[in-house]
């Protein structure tokens, strides 16, 4: 009998598994779709953060983020930030936990303060490509 | 008649007229100081006596001593400048040092300041430095003199960055050897009892001969050692009163210089090492500081083409040319066979495999294994390897070549050309990435890296030109954008990482490029110019053409990162990370500098769309022979 109701347990346990585990499947097709809401919390919606880009370039320049990324975010030792393509939320949480770039905790830097930081990089004008800059083409065609 | 009657001795004849040119001397002189004019004075004939006594003495005597005991005409020094001469030293860079004037005296005007030619240098590292970028063009040592003690150890840091470079310099430091002789004060502070021994860890080997055989006997070896691989500084300390004792009547002999065949790889070893190469998969070749001469680069294309294999060309000298099908890694395939020429170090802390086969071979040509010392860690971490030769590679690559002729099939060759399609198209997939990248900020300001560099090559490719600075901080645009294919278009960094060395570097580089006509290009860091800028006077003062473009990011840039990182690790945050990083408040006129050395200055530069035209003025000085600099106010890296 404890056998049996075991086992029975552990089908009732298996379909519940199924279901729970569908369920967040269905969620993490959800989250890829529409990443910006995804990183909102299932059951609590947060105001999204609303940065200021004029504050942002100031933290940019406070906290030396143009030393790996340029003034205006085009990379250098450091990644390309230009064009932003993270939401900010996926941004702040890069920043607190990069997998190389030095970390910015809470404790250094607000949320508030990061939606700003995004904001500003979200500002910054995209480069032209390379085919367009004639130099730049011309010394592709160089041998 | 009466008068004509008169007996005048010759002497006393002489003597009356040398006193009345000299009168008249007198008188012009005073004329000319007090402006007016004034009446001649009156000439008396007074009648000659007959000869007195002590006259007649006077007149039959010999006469005094012509000249000074002291003065000797022919010092040892000169004999010391007969034995520089022989070596064939074009130049000798110098800030004047009493320990050495002797030898100064000598080279200026017995030597005539040709061969070589004294360089007036505002620090010793700068000689030594100018030393170290000469070498690098001109594949000889430049001769520095350094003053006792101070100037050696102001030269110090300079002759590290040459020992880890692997570069020969060649160093005379004067000194006062006898200490029952030399004075107090300042003789004495810079005298020493073994000078050497403050640079003894970084030159090749030192002496201080006692006697002009043994300075003629040292100085040919010094240079034979310094110019046999691992090619390195050396020194020699040269007693001040030596330099001014008088030359015997037969100088010593002057050994004869007769450079040794350098040391090349066991046969068996490059059988080998052709074998494992022609049966790789993936080989891949490491370059560092291999190519010595032009021929090195020669030779390492025609192995790479015939193995078909990738050749990553380090930045310390040009092994291979950039836009070579083969130039870079191959992919992304792990390499089965790597051969490492003249490589240095192997997996330490943090050391990541990439790009590496499980079980692949590793071979090892440098001589580098010939030649260790113990207290200054630039050896770095030992590199495992299955075969290691201690051999100069460049010396060894013509027989490996003719072992991979020998052992190549016509089966394998056609194989190998298909793998060649390959690597090729890497390559051409990594110039375009690397175009893409130096889109990014084309139109900012401060200016982007790659764009100084991009406006420079269309200016300069069609010359002959030479990059006579380091890469490393300006994230290697020059090697992405140029056509870097010839042993002088690129000579590498400073050895040690130590900087003050561009700056000097440069200008000993183009210095060398001078007699062939070349373009000398100088790519210069803010931090590196102001450890010793005096060297732009120096370029002046010599007419050494040369432009230099200031990468001036206001900032010793590295070390901002790192304090930031640093700061962010400890949960601190990187808004401090400028202090004692950065080169503000106020702001550097590089321009202004460059103009109070006598050097034409334009800037500071920070719109893009200026950099074309100032390139232009400033190369149109460089052209007519002179140092030209500007000043780019540019992005950090």
């Amino acid at each position: 009998m404890i056998k049996e109701r075991k086992a029975r347990t552990g089908r009732k346990d298996t379909f519940s598994s199924i279901l729970y585990e569908l369920f967040f499947a269905v969620l993490a097709l959800f989250a890829f779709v529409f990443p910006n809401v995804s990183a909102q919390a299932p059951t609590q919606i947060a105001a999204p953060l609303v940065g200021n880009a004029q504050t942002g370039k100031d933290l940019y320049l406070r906290y030396s983020c143009y030393a790996c990324h340029s003034y205006d975010g085009h990379g250098g030792a450091g990644a390309r930030l230009v064009p932003m393509r993270m939401t900010v939320e996926r941004f702040s949480t890069y920043v607190r936990n990069p997998r190389q770039m030095p970390p910015y905790s809470t404790k250094l830097l607000s949320e508030a303060q990061m939606a700003d930081i995004w904001a500003y990089i979200k500002s910054l004008p995209v480069s032209p490509e390379a085919k367009d800059i004639p130099l730049l083409a011309q010394i592709m065609k160089g041998r | 008649m009466a008068k004509s009657e008169q007996p005048v001795g010759r002497r006393r004849f002489l003597k009356g007229a040398a006193a009345g040119a000299a009168g008249a001397l007198v008188v012009k002189t005073a004329a000319a100081a007090t402006v007016e004019p004034q009446a001649p004075p009156q000439q008396t004939r007074s009648v000659p006596a007959s000869p007195q006594n002590a006259q007649l003495v006077a007149d039959t005597s010999p006469p005094p001593a012509r000249e000074d005991p002291r003065i000797i005409d022919r010092p040892a020094s000169d004999f010391m400048v007969d034995v520089i001469k022989s070596l064939g030293f074009e130049y000798v860079g110098a800030n004047p040092g009493s320990s050495f004037e002797g030898l100064h005296e000598s080279i200026i005007n017995y030597g005539d300041n040709k061969m070589p030619e004294l360089l007036t240098c505002c620090h010793e590292e700068s000689s030594v430095a100018m030393a170290h970028g000469y070498a690098k063009i001109d594949g000889k040592p430049m001769l520095a003199l350094v003053h006792g003690n101070i100037g050696l150890q102001h030269a110090s840091m300079a002759i590290y960055n040459a020992y880890a470079d692997r570069v020969p310099v060649f160093i005379i430091a004067g000194n006062w050897l006898d200490g029952a002789t030399r004075n107090n004060g300042v003789n004495s502070y810079h005298s020493a009892q073994d000078m050497a021994l403050i640079v003894r860890d970084y030159v090749k080997w030192d002496d201080e001969p006692a006697s002009l055989g043994a300075f003629a006997e040292s100085a040919v070896r010094a240079y034979k050692i310094a110019m046999t691989p691992p090619m390195e500084p050396v020194l020699i300390v040269l007693d001040h009163d030596m330099q001014e004792r008088p030359l015997p009547a037969t100088p010593p002999r002057i050994p004869r210089l007769t450079m040794p065949a350098f040391p090349v790889g066991d046969p068996n070893a490059v059988r080998e090492t052709a074998r494992l190469l022609l049966a790789a998969d993936n080989p891949r070749i490491n370059a560092g500081r291999m190519a010595r001469t032009p021929a090195g680069i020669t030779h390492l294309v025609e192995l790479a083409e015939l193995l078909q294999a990738p050749v990553n060309g380090g930045g310390d000298r040009v092994n291979f040319p950039s836009r070579h099908p083969l130039a870079g890694t191959g992919g992304a395939a792990g390499a089965d066979v790597i051969l490492n020429l003249e490589v240095q170090g192997g997996g330490g802390p943090g050391f990541i495999a990439t790009q590496r086969a499980p079980n692949a071979k590793t071979i090892s040509i440098s001589s580098l294994e010939l030649y260790i010392k113990s207290n200054l860690q630039d050896f770095q971490h030992m590199a495992d390897a299955d075969i290691v030769m201690a051999a100069d590679a460049e010396a060894t690559l013509p027989l490996l070549i003719e072992e991979v002729k020998r052992q190549l099939t016509p089966d394998r060759r056609r194989a190998l050309q298909e793998r060649g399609a390959t690597i090729a198209e890497v390559h051409q997939q990594a110039r375009s990435v690397g175009m893409e990248s130096a889109a990014y900020g084309w139109d900012s300001s401060p200016i982007s890296l790659a764009r100084l560099c991009g406006e420079l090559w269309a200016q300069i490719q069609n010359e002959d030109w030479s990059l006579v600075s380091w890469q490393g901080f300006i994230s290697g645009w020059p090697g992405r954008l140029w056509n870097i294919d010839k042993h002088y278009h690129y000579i590498g960094g400073q050895g040690a990482g130590a900087m003050g060395y561009g700056a000097p570097a440069a200008v000993g580089a183009a210095l060398a490029n001078r007699k062939h006509g070349r373009l000398s290009i100088n790519i210069q860091t803010d931090g590196d110019l102001n450890y010793a800028p005096g060297v732009l006077w120096t370029a002046c003062h010599h007419r050494i053409p040369l432009l230099t473009v200031m990468h001036n990011n206001r900032a010793y840039h590295q070390e901002v990162m790192f304090i930031q990182q640093m700061a962010s690790r400890r949960n601190r945050g990187g808004d401090r990370a400028h202090i004692g990083t950065t080169i503000t408040d106020p702001n550097i006129d590089y321009a202004k500098m460059a103009q109070a050395y006598g050097m034409y200055g334009e800037g500071p530069i920070s719109n893009p769309k200026d950099l074309a035209p100032a390139i232009k003025r400033a190369l149109e000085r460089v052209k007519k022979g002179e140092p030209a600099m500007l000043d780019v106010v540019t992005q950090p890296r």
